[in-house]
């Protein structure tokens, strides 16, 4: 077996007395589509800040591709194919979709240090830009600036923007968050096209959609790993369904049952 | 909008972005107005030029890159006093001083773009002020080298190519400021233009997204704060051996303030905007000051809260606004 795209060992964060990630480990195999959930404040998008390099650990080790890049600083982990995206849009409202993509194409190719050669030259980087748009149904409105774009256009633009920069670890922090349901199952349908080279791993409230598209489940609770496995063993975890069915959102866990 | 459905590839539609426009082609002509329509006033046209290619030089950090500076005539500085220091010791040839300039103020800009790559917002608008205060105070201590509150004197440029000789009417003086803006105008709109360009605004937009597309955003600042160092820099030349003079003020704060109120009158991001206000807040300045020398501050205070509050994109941002409703059908 080869070695895991990504993995983390002892993994540990606090904020003042505030433990937002203890002891956490896991390991993501290449290929595999992982869904992260948990109840709100689980530490769920602090632990894709952590391994992104948003946040510094107090302890522990992440590894891609078992190259320790625990030090790293975020543009270069990007730069190895660690890529994520964010619950909210964080994008360049006055760029156009089109420059906005061909943009991380070109800090891809180390184009965009070039400051004597006009970008229209650059034809390879537009062309991928395009193609990038056009696989996310985005062609159409690809001359349009970011912030005049519907709110699910701009959600793709962040995964577009994403892929850009060719990635072997995908984490999205929900991807679909504010998206009405119908759409955000297109959305989900176009991560679930990826190539099967990336390794994904999202987060997502919606359980109908985590037990359609993922292959495993890590469940989180109070920054710490409770249990992973697959869809079919989460659901039928009493560990889980305690967590779930103790809170607001016990709901949730029964959509599956009819999906 | 209107070349998006006569073109279908993206790389002819952003081809068309970086074309020239017939406005901008009648701006430049324009330039060649003073020499027909104000002979006198060519030394005014030619302190505008400087003024906006200095202006010019912060647009690239402050409208493209979103880098605030209120210490940028620390740069202007360096460059006059280095052209004027060259001149007064023996050295009077234009274009070399122009290129001397820009050294000493690229490398003074690329070692201070170590610091000032790391902050943002009000951080950064302190740090640049502390900056520009303190080589001030450097200039002033250093009176034996820059003659202090006296200013620098003594500096005597010599025949530009050999042939034109700078004089009180200003004719080789507006030429030579005008030639200078020109040339580094094209080289600023060819960087904007550019990948590194597309960069800048993307530090501009949204600077915590640059890492998550692998962007080395702080190499990429360090790069336009040297590149803007140097403009500044031959501008202050241009200044010094134009004026054959380079006081404390060249490197002051109110210079700083000055070329930010410019840039902020005509508009940020544009290229033009620093032009354009530079021209309105000079020809306002000469205008006023002859009617009422010592309120002079009372006018351009009421324009500058005028364009803020009802042009928050400057004057061309409320033209361009005016121009897009006009040809919408």
């Amino acid at each position: 077996m080869s070695a895991p795209a990504l993995s983390t060992r002892g993994l540990a964060k606090k904020f003042g007395s505030l433990v937002v990630a203890s002891d956490i480990e896991i390991e993501l195999p290449q290929g595999v589509r992982y869904a992260l959930i948990g109840p709100n404040g689980a530490g769920k998008t602090t632990l894709i800040n952590l391994i992104t390099g948003m946040l510094r650990p107090d302890a522990g080790r992440i590894l891609l591709d078992d190259a320790d890049i625990t030090m790293l600083p975020p543009d270069q982990r990007v730069r190895r194919g660690l890529v994520r995206t964010y619950q909210i849009n964080s994008l360049f409202p006055h760029l156009t979709a089109l420059e906005s993509v061909t943009l991380a194409v070109c800090e891809r190719t180390r184009a965009a240090r070039i400051w004597w050669r006009q970008l229209p030259a650059y034809q390879h980087e537009i062309d991928e830009a395009y193609d990038i748009l056009s696989a996310l149904a985005l062609a159409a409105v690809c001359h349009r600036l970011t912030r005049e774009l519907a709110y699910g256009q701009q959600r793709l633009i962040e995964i577009a923007l994403a892929l850009a920069t060719q990635p072997k670890v995908l984490l999205l922090d929900e991807p679909a968050a504010g998206v009405p349901r119908e759409e955000s199952k297109e959305l989900f349908a176009a991560i679930a096209g990826l190539s099967g080279d990336i390794t994904v791993l999202f987060i997502e409230h919606d359980m109908e959609l985590v037990f359609r598209f993922a292959t495993r489940v890590i469940v989180m609770v109070g920054g710490r790993v409770l249990v992973e496995g697959t869809p079919h063993e989460i659901a039928s975890n009493p560990q889980v369904r305690a967590v779930y069915l103790g809170k607001a959102t016990g709901k949730a866990m029964q959509e599956p049952r009819h999906g | 909008m209107a070349l998006a459905e006569k073109v279908t590839s993206p790389q002819l539609y952003l081809q068309a972005q970086t074309r020239w426009r017939p406005v901008e082609i009648a701006f430049w002509l324009a330039t060649l107005l003073p020499y027909v329509l104000f002979p006198n006033y060519l030394s005014l046209a030619s302190q505008i030029a400087v003024t906006a290619l200095f202006a010019l030089s912060l647009d690239l950090i402050l409208g493209y890159a979103g880098i605030v500076s209120l210490g940028h005539a620390a740069f202007f500085g360096v460059g006059a006093y280095t052209a004027g220091l060259l001149s007064k010791y023996g050295w009077g040839e234009p274009l070399t001083g122009l290129a001397m300039a820009a050294l000493a103020a690229g490398i003074v800009g690329y070692a201070t773009s170590f610091v000032i790559c790391r902050f943002r917002h009000l951080a950064l608008i302190m740090l640049t002020l502390g900056f520009g205060l303190l080589l001030t105070e450097l200039a002033n201590s250093a009176g034996w080298l820059t003659g202090g509150l006296d200013g620098l004197q003594g500096i005597h440029t010599w025949k530009l190519l050999g042939y034109f000789r700078f004089d009180l009417y200003g004719y080789a003086a507006y030429s030579y400021a005008l030639a200078v803006l020109f040339a580094l105008f094209l080289f600023a709109r060819r960087i904007i233009h550019s990948p590194f360009g597309l960069s800048l605004r993307g530090i501009r937009e949204n600077l915590i997204r640059m890492p998550a597309i692998g962007a080395p955003s702080r190499a990429h600042i360090r790069t336009i704060y040297t590149i803007a160092a140097a403009i500044a820099g031959i501008a202050g030349a241009v200044l010094a051996q134009t004026t054959e003079t380079v006081s404390l003020d060249s490197l002051g704060f109110e210079r700083s303030a000055e070329v930010v109120v410019m840039l902020v009158l005509g508009g940020t991001g544009r290229l033009y905007g620093g032009l354009v206000g530079a021209i309105i807040y000079m020809v306002a300045r000469d205008q006023f000051s002859g009617v009422v020398p010592q309120y002079w501050y009372f006018w351009i205070g009421i324009l500058l809260v005028a364009v803020v509050v009802f042009l928050p994109n400057g004057v061309l941002g409320g033209l361009a606004k005016i121009a897009s409703r006009w040809s919408r059908p």
